[in-house]
Parts: structure tokens; sequence; C-alpha cells
């Protein structure tokens, strides 16, 4: 066993882990925090895959810029724990192994037609040039036409969540 | 390199850059009282040691044996938690900053860094972000309304002059264009005219280093911008219900903040290890490091210098001064930079 597989192996188990203990914690805090060990945990298996631009921006923008304002929204609502359900019994008895079988298709149905041959390390474009020269050269005007499409989302979100002109004149 | 000496070489490049960083953080404690005390006209710490220079270790044991109190409301494992995370994250960032040029040693070529991955900007950026965390939880977990003010204040600041920060590097960054820190300082060697050093604040990136300085003070939360532990509205900001050895994982996580923004500044616009170097071979081997440690310490100083001579911002005039002026100037100065280099 060489040691790229132990630690794929170590970052792939964290992340589900953290996946797991996502959904099976009643306070919305630890939900957050496992999501961002998710995060994290992806990021290392990113690195692993010589994708260092993706990983770096996975922790960056993921990690550090979402997820804080996840925490933050739970911070100032106050959000407690949850009541604990029992859930329905049909969801246990067939959601679980449902489940369980839709992912091994899955896995068998990705791993049947990704052909035989693993991808090399390094082969696909991971290096931050090479991704400059794809998002500035090659795709050049759908990365601008995607940037001002979130242009028009900032400034239809900053409209929407501004006060009405009418009222903000009494407030102030 | 086999695998084996390389395991061994990065635990004991690790090792030495840990002890070394935590000693430097306790000094740069004990040189914030000594300058700060000088500058109100007192002597600061005098009676532990000649100088007073033994008072951290005196702190340190202080610390260890203040009673560790948990109060009895606050959420138990976020409360243990935040202070750690503040401590990882800001220990984490050091180990992508290079501290010379490589030196040989038993036959191998050993960079004197702890590794430099072609990321290592982003990377440094990457774990400065998760930093907020600890600050945040902590002031959430308190269950403190002062606690809870601190925190959010401090992550809203932190979050707010990211964004400056990270663009005032973006000029930095196409002039050298590469992300690794190494690369970085190399592009920046040599001289203009023949006696100037082409480091890149003398490189047309002067405003944007003066952007850099302004939204690393605010990151570090330290005088003019020290909002998040304002003493006179908030107690002690998100640190008030810490007391004994946790408390003093969060002061530590401050000065190793403040010591790898000042490393960062020292690579990024001053040239880094570069400086003048004569003498016999040895020397020659270990000026570049002490170049390196002797702008970081000016750096340091100037940190300790903006304290002892500015006052407070009040909350609105921060929020201001972010967004209003620094992002603006940060945008212009990447587009002048941009326009300069295709030129």
């Amino acid at each position: 066993m060489n040691f790229h597989l132990i630690l794929f192996l170590a970052f792939g188990g964290v992340c589900v882990a953290g996946a797991v203990n996502l959904l099976a914690q009643r306070h919305p805090i630890n939900s957050a925090l496992s999501l961002i060990a998710v995060m994290a945990a992806l990021a290392g298996e990113y690195l692993l895959l010589g994708a260092e631009f993706v990983a770096a921006v996975q922790v960056i923008v993921y990690a550090g810029a979402i997820m804080v304002l996840f925490v933050f929204v739970i911070m100032l609502l106050n959000a407690g724990e949850e009541e604990e359900t029992k859930g329905s019994r049909v969801a246990v008895m067939f959601g679980v192994p449902g489940m369980l079988i839709a992912s091994v298709l899955m896995a068998w149905i990705v791993l049947r037609h990704s052909g035989t041959e693993a991808v090399a390390i390094g082969a696909l474009p991971g290096d931050p040039r090479d991704i400059a020269q794809l998002l500035f050269h090659n795709f050049l005007l759908p990365f601008e036409v995607t940037s001002v499409l979130i242009l028009i989302a900032i400034m239809g979100a900053v409209v929407l969540a501004s006060k009405p002109e009418s009222q903000s004149g009494k407030v102030d | 390199m086999p695998l084996g000496i390389f395991i061994l070489v990065s635990v004991i490049k690790s090792l030495i850059i840990l002890v070394v960083l935590l000693t430097a953080v306790a000094y740069t404690v004990w040189l914030e009282r000594k300058v700060v005390g000088h500058m109100q006209n007192r002597w600061g710490p005098t009676r532990v040691g000649p100088f007073g220079l033994l008072q951290p270790a005196a702190d340190g044991i202080k610390f260890l044996f203040k009673e560790d109190l948990t109060p009895p409301h606050v959420y138990k494992p976020l409360f243990l938690a935040a202070p750690m995370m503040a401590v990882i994250f800001a220990l984490t960032s050091i180990s992508v900053i290079p501290f010379g040029n490589s030196i040989r040693l038993f036959g191998y070529d050993i960079p004197l860094q702890i590794t430099d991955v072609n990321i290592g900007l982003l990377m440094i950026l990457g774990v400065t972000s998760l930093g907020v965390y600890g600050v945040a939880l902590a002031g959430w977990s308190s269950n403190n309304k002062y606690s809870l003010l601190g925190g959010l204040r401090a992550s809203a600041q932190m979050v707010s002059y990211e964004i400056a920060l990270g663009l005032s590097l973006v000029g930095v960054l196409i002039q050298s264009s590469s992300f690794s820190l190494r690369d970085i300082v190399d592009a920046q060697g040599g001289h203009f005219l023949g006696f100037i050093p082409r480091w890149n604040i003398f490189h047309g990136q002067f405003i944007g280093f003066f952007i850099y300085l302004m939204a690393a003070y605010a990151e570090t939360n330290r005088i003019p911008f020290d909002l998040p532990e304002a003493e006179t509205e908030l107690v002690a900001g998100y640190h008030t219900e810490y007391s004994s050895m946790k408390f003093a994982m969060f002061f530590m996580a401050e000065y190793a903040n403040m010591i790898t923004v000042a490393c960062l500044a020292t690579l990024l616009f001053f040239g880094g290890w570069h400086g003048p170097l004569f003498g016999p071979p040895l020397m020659q081997a270990l000026l570049p490091v002490f170049w390196f440690v002797a702008k970081v310490v000016c750096f340091l100083f100037l940190y300790i210098w903006v304290r002892g001579t500015l006052p407070r911002f009040r909350y609105d005039q921060l929020m201001d001064f972010g967004w209003k002026f620094l992002l603006p100037l940060a945008i212009a100065n990447l587009v002048a930079t941009a326009i300069a280099v295709a030129w």
C-alpha cells in the first residue's frame, strides 16, 4: 500500500465521517462545523490529485467564506437544539438500504464506464498557470458572461435586501 | 531525496520552526511591553532578569498555574475547541513561509522552509480565512453578550478586510507571475540604477503595500482596529470568559498572526532575504536569514509603534474605511498594475 493511497483513504474517511456527523448532530452549529470538516477534507483530496489551485479555492471560498456566513446566521438567530423525532419506520426500513444500493450502483457504473486506466496525477490542468490560460484565453467569453451574470445577481440581492424608499425616508 | 530522509528532515524543520516561532511570540510580547512602556515614559518590565528579559517565562508560568475557570453557562465543546482552533490556524500558516535560500547539509539540498507548495500565498490566505472560526465560536460559545458582540465584530471585520488584503496582493502576483513565495522573492533580486534594491515596494507597489499594511492591522485585530476587544465597550470582547492557559492561547494566536503578517510583508514587498552579502562563506550563508529576521523585526516594531501612537477607530469609521476607501483603492491599484505590466 503506498503512501498516497493511505492519505487518500484518511481524507476520504474524515470526509464521510463528517458528512454522517452532519446528519446525526442535533445542534445546528455542530452540523455546520462538520460541514467545514467535510470541505477541508475534500480540499485535501484535491491536493492529492495534484489540483492545488482547486484545493486552495475550496478552502478559501467554501470553508472560509460561505461557511462563515452559515455560522454567522446560526449565531445571530441563536438557533438552539432541534427536537428529536423518531422518524417514520418506513424511512429506516427502506431508506437506508435503498441509499446503500443506489450508491453501490453509482460507483459500479462510474467504474464500469470511466475506462480501465486511472488518470495519472498531473495529467489534468491543476497548476494555476494552466487554469489561468483556460479561463482567460480559451474560455474568455463564457467566463466574462458568467461574471456579468454574477454581478446582476449581486445587484438583485442588494435591491431585494434594501428597504423600500418610502419607508426608509420615514425611519431615517 | 529518499522518503525516509524527507520525512525526517521535515519533522526536524517543523520542530525548529515551531520552537523559534513560539519563542518569537513570547519575546514579541516582551518587546511590546518594553517599547510601549518607553513611549509612555515608563520602564516596562524590569524586575525579572536583566532588562526584564525573563518576563515571558514568568508570564508563561503564571498562565499555567492560574485557575482554569469554565463558567457554567457556556457551550462546553466549542468553548474548549475555540482557543485551540485559533492557535492551530495561526501556527499552520508559517509552514509555507521561506526564511532563506536552501543550505547544503550531508549531501542534500535543504530549503529553509517547511514546504514549498506552488500555491503558497493562496494557502496562507485560506488558513487565515479559517482563523475567523476561532474568534467567532469563542464569542458565541461563551454565551455572554459582550463575547458575542466581540466575536461578531471580529468576524465581520476580518471578512471585510480580507477582500482588500487579497486584492492588494494581486499586484505583486501580476509582477512576479507566481503564487510560490520563493518565486516571488527570487523575482525581487537585483537593483535599479545600481543601488536601489529591486523590491516590489520600489517597483510600483507602494500603494499595494499601504493597503496591505492597513488590511493586515485589521485582520490581526490590532490598534487602531482592535474593536473586537474594545475594553471600554465590551470588557474584553470574545475572550471575556476565558482564563489561564485558554486565554493565553488567544494571546499566542494574536501574536503568531502578527509575525505571519510581518513575514508576508517582508516576502512580498521588501525582497525577503535579499540584502548585501559579504564576509567569509559561513557568514554569506547565514546573512540572508539575518536580513529576513531583521526586516520582520522592523515590521513588528512598526506594529508596536502604531499601537503606542494611534487611538481606536469607531465601528462605522472602520467599516467605511474598509469598504469605501481601501477596497476601491485596491481595485484601482490592481488595474493600474495590470495596465503597466501589459504595456
